[in-house]
């Protein structure tokens, strides 16, 4: 039966198939138009160049995306993975501090970056553990109150934001402290030790949806929770499963945001990083009624984002154009990916090749 | 003579889909005033030539004369224009509306630029009262029963056209019996107006009810149409089949062959079981090896037991034991682990997960009971996957195939299989056959027998009695989300219906 399908239509229905196409067409967009972009240059033995800011800046919605994939394919949806970014950052920022809470921080620091009361495991632990914390709580709002994905994870998309205030004291916390810029700014082999910690991620979502029976049980969550109910699948844990993890995702993004920018500022660290994560998601063609998915897709995805923005900052497009941009690539994205673009794609293609399905 | 009665003929249709021919040089002739029955299996090609003639399917050869005109119906609007109505099983109307609404959506009557209510529900009343339906039009749809809005549809079709064709599709599949005989009343009248009705069903008592001729299909082939009254119903179902009945004689065969082996040993022990609102309390036994029927009317609480034991819904009454042990816990995966199985009622809603394939369907319940780390390597998913196909004979090219793509008959032997893969002691199966073909049918009952008569214990509900009856070694009848009665299996069917409709 397999072997019945031409191989291009084979190729054309791998849910991989669409993202990459995007991702060849801006690549090739920006081969003609600004052949610079694929330079790399090897500086104090680091690899840079733009495609290693595209990795770099795209590793925490790459993260982000993995958890929200999940999430979507149960069929739920998680706002808060902003503000999860937000809690696990302050987290962090606080406990790096000489003193809790010292608000006088900044200038004991300042004396030597390399000190710090907290041992770096312990932050690296506490961030990890309050985004973990937060995802459990939107997976308990959900699984066992029975609040329906977009409102429960509402009400810590707003509160966290005010959490992590609270966290800071209301300050931009600035973080003096060296070993803790490693995990956004670092290079292992020439790399950016984001990009390690992406495929790190990755390979453990990866192993624990495919090699376990959890991703099954997502699925068969997202396309009928009744029946997978009925089958005798506990499909409340497996959505408490889905919103922990993408916590998890998001503290660990937390991490990389506040190692890069160096500073904690509870209102804008990780902005609208829930919306570009659902668009990330969705261009990896999984549908936000739940149901299959692609961690790998979603991961490509959330690089079609970011290439585009890299891209349009190489144009000199103006800062507050950039929005409009990217609603312009929403669009063009949504409409390619609309049953009827479909449609009239299998006609032109099928239409060059002779009919094999003659009767008889 | 009779070419000037002929409304519609179909002449030499042809239709091929990649790798099937869903029907080959099919005619079908419909006669003004005629009911006229569609009957074959599922997959035999009735859905394709509706489709047809309805413009969703464009034939490769063959011809429609509508009327004594050649026409192409390029699509189902065009179809609607040139006057063949069509009425779906699922009703495509919005229940949060009022009747009124509903009949006249986009033909409303206007007065100084508003829509001129008064005169709206006026034509809708009078458009329902036409087939003898006397109803507040300005109710929403959504209060009425089910067969008034499978009238209300079929006055819609009316009023947006005037219609030479309707064309019932499954129309009585969730209606009760004084609904569908209202239905029915409609046909009739519909009928003296001289409008042709093609009535597509899978209830045999109803085509010899209410139709006048039957065209069967076989495997995307004409058989042959016939008088209805000329035919008799054993030689309907040879027709359909293209066999004899001798699958039906197995089933009994092999009741009796179960019997001689049947067991003492009591499995499931129900004591005062019930759960306010539900059921009232209720004893039950199952023995090893044993089938219990449930009969009773829909709604008597024949369900509501299935829900109960299986865990569903957790008891407030009474205690159940199973194999000895008292259960305390009740949920799906709990009874999973005590060796109960349900195949639910609502096949689609409840049963399979239409957009996985037939190897993951397949392996649902097995992998449940693993848990989340003792993953079934794919190798070994196929494996049980075509082991079960081929045990229950599911048809399909592949295990990889969607079990959505399945007929209904096939789908209810998936959600068999994903049970039977994790060897329970009892299998609890509500209305497996609803909905399925009487060939599909047979099988699935002598499938039960052959079960019980490997050692497992089977708990059949069924709304027809007599597959009840059939395959039944006891039977339990429900009314009133009470139990009536219990019978041993040799009961006659008059017996029962008495004791369902609270005479005995």
């Amino acid at each position: 039966m397999k072997n019945n399908i031409p191989l291009f239509k084979r190729i054309r229905e791998n849910r991989l198939f669409w993202p990459l196409v995007a991702l060849a067409l801006i690549f090739i967009f920006n081969a003609i138009f600004s052949p610079g972009f694929f330079k790399l240059g090897i500086l104090d033995g680091h690899l840079f160049g733009n495609l290693v800011d595209v990795f770099n800046n795209a590793a925490p919605l790459m993260l982000i995306s993995l958890g929200m994939t999940l999430v979507i394919a149960t069929g739920g949806v998680d706002l808060s993975v902003g503000a999860v970014i937000a809690i696990s950052a302050g987290m962090g920022a606080v406990l790096i501090n000489p003193v809790f809470g010292n608000e006088q921080i900044t200038n004991a620091v300042a004396a030597d970056p390399t000190l710090t009361n907290t041992p770096l495991w312990l932050v690296v632990v506490v961030t990890l553990a309050a985004g973990t914390l937060c995802g459990l709580w939107n997976g308990m709002l959900v699984s066992r109150g029975k609040i329906s994905p977009m409102v429960a994870t509402l009400i810590l998309m707003v509160a966290g934001r005010g959490i992590a205030q609270l966290i800071e004291r209301g300050q931009i916390m600035t973080v003096y402290y060296t070993p803790y810029f490693w995990f956004g700014n670092g290079f292992i082999l020439g790399l950016p030790v984001s990009i390690y910690i992406v495929a790190i991620v990755y390979v453990l979502a990866w192993v624990l949806v495919r090699k376990t029976s959890i991703g099954l049980f997502i699925e068969s969550v997202g396309l009928n929770s009744k029946s997978t109910y009925y089958s005798g699948i506990s499909e409340k844990n497996i959505k408490l499963f889905a919103y922990t993890f993408c916590g998890f995702c998001g503290a660990v993004a937390g991490l990389i945001l506040g190692s890069y920018i160096h500073a904690i500022d509870a209102n804008n660290i990780g902005l609208n990083y829930e919306l570009d994560a659902i668009f990330a998601v969705v261009i990896g063609g999984t549908l936000m009624s739940g149901g299959r998915f692609s961690l790998l897709a979603s991961v490509v995805g959330a690089l079609i984002i970011w290439t585009f923005t890299i891209t349009m900052y190489i144009f000199g497009v103006p800062a507050n154009a950039l929005l409009a941009g990217r609603a312009v690539l929403v669009l063009v994205v949504i409409l390619l990916y609309s049953d009827y673009a479909r449609l009239l794609l299998n006609r032109i293609v099928e239409r060059k090749g002779p009919r094999h399905d003659s009767t008889n | 003579m009779a070419d000037s009665q002929n409304i519609l003929s179909m002449t030499g249709i042809t239709k091929s889909f990649p790798g099937v021919v869903a029907l080959e040089n099919v005619d079908f002739t419909l006669k003004r005033g005629e009911v006229h029955a569609l009957i074959g299996e599922n997959g035999a090609g009735k859905s394709t030539l509706i489709k047809v003639l309805t413009g969703v399917e464009h034939p490769d050869k063959g011809t429609i004369e509508l009327d004594g005109k050649f026409v192409q119906v390029r699509s189902p609007q065009h179809s609607q224009e040139i006057g063949i109505s069509t009425v779906y099983q699922e009703i495509n109307l919005c229940t949060n509306i009022s009747v009124a609404e509903n009949i006249m959506l986009g033909f409303e009557p206007y007065n100084f630029g508003g829509i001129d209510w008064k005169k709206m529900n006026a034509l809708a009343s009078e458009a329902m009262k036409r087939l003898d339906v006397d109803i507040d039009v300005t109710q929403s749809l959504g209060n009425f029963s089910v067969a008034i809005q499978q009238m209300v549809a079929i006055v819609r079709s009316l009023e947006v056209a005037s219609p030479k064709i309707l064309i019932l599709d499954e129309p009585t599949s969730s209606l009760d019996v004084n609904e569908t005989a209202q239905l029915f009343g409609v046909i009739r009248k519909l009928k003296g107006e001289g409008i042709g009705i093609v009535f597509i069903t899978h209830f045999l008592d109803q085509v010899y009810e209410i139709t006048d001729q039957i065209t069967v299909l076989r495997n995307g082939k004409l058989v042959g149409t016939y008088n209805t009254s000329s035919l008799p119903r054993v030689e309907l179902i040879g027709k359909m089949l293209g066999r004899s009945l001798t699958e039906l004689d197995e089933v009994s065969k092999a009741k009796q062959k179960s019997e001689q082996k049947k067991d003492k040993e009591i499995l499931v022990e129900a004591k005062g079981l019930g759960l306010t609102g539900s059921i009232e309390p209720i004893d039950f036994e199952l023995h090893v090896s044993e089938v219990v029927g449930l009969a009773g009317l829909l709604g008597s609480g024949r369900t509501e037991i299935a829900n109960l034991i299986f865990g569903i819904d957790t008891p407030d009454k009474g205690s159940l034991t199973i194999r000895g042990k008292k259960i305390s816990h009740f949920s799906p995966l709990a009874s999973l682990e005590n060796g109960i199985a349900l195949c639910p009622e609502d096949r689609k809603a409840e049963g399979i997960v239409g957009d996985l394939t037939i190897r993951e369907n397949i392996i649902l319940a097995l992998q449940a009971r693993y848990g989340w780390f003792k993953f079934i390597g794919t190798q070994q998913q196929y494996e049980i996957a075509e082991k079960y196909i081929k045990l229950l004979g599911i048809a399909t090219p592949s295990p990889d195939q969607l079990v959505k793509n399945l007929s209904g008959g096939n789908q209810q032997k998936v959600i068999l299989a994903r049970w039977l893969a994790t060897d329970p002691q009892v299998l609890i199966l509500d209305e497996p056959t609803r909905g399925i073909d009487v060939g599909a049918k047979a099988e699935i009952q002598k499938l039960v027998l052959q079960l019980a008569e490997d050692g497992k214990s089977i708990i059949f509900i069924s709304s027809e009695l007599e597959e009840v009856l059939r395959t039944s070694h006891r039977i339990v009848v429900m009314r009133d989300h009470k139990k009536a009665a219990e019978y041993s299996g040799d009961v006659d069917d008059h017996t029962i219906i008495q004791t369902m409709a609270g005479i005995i």
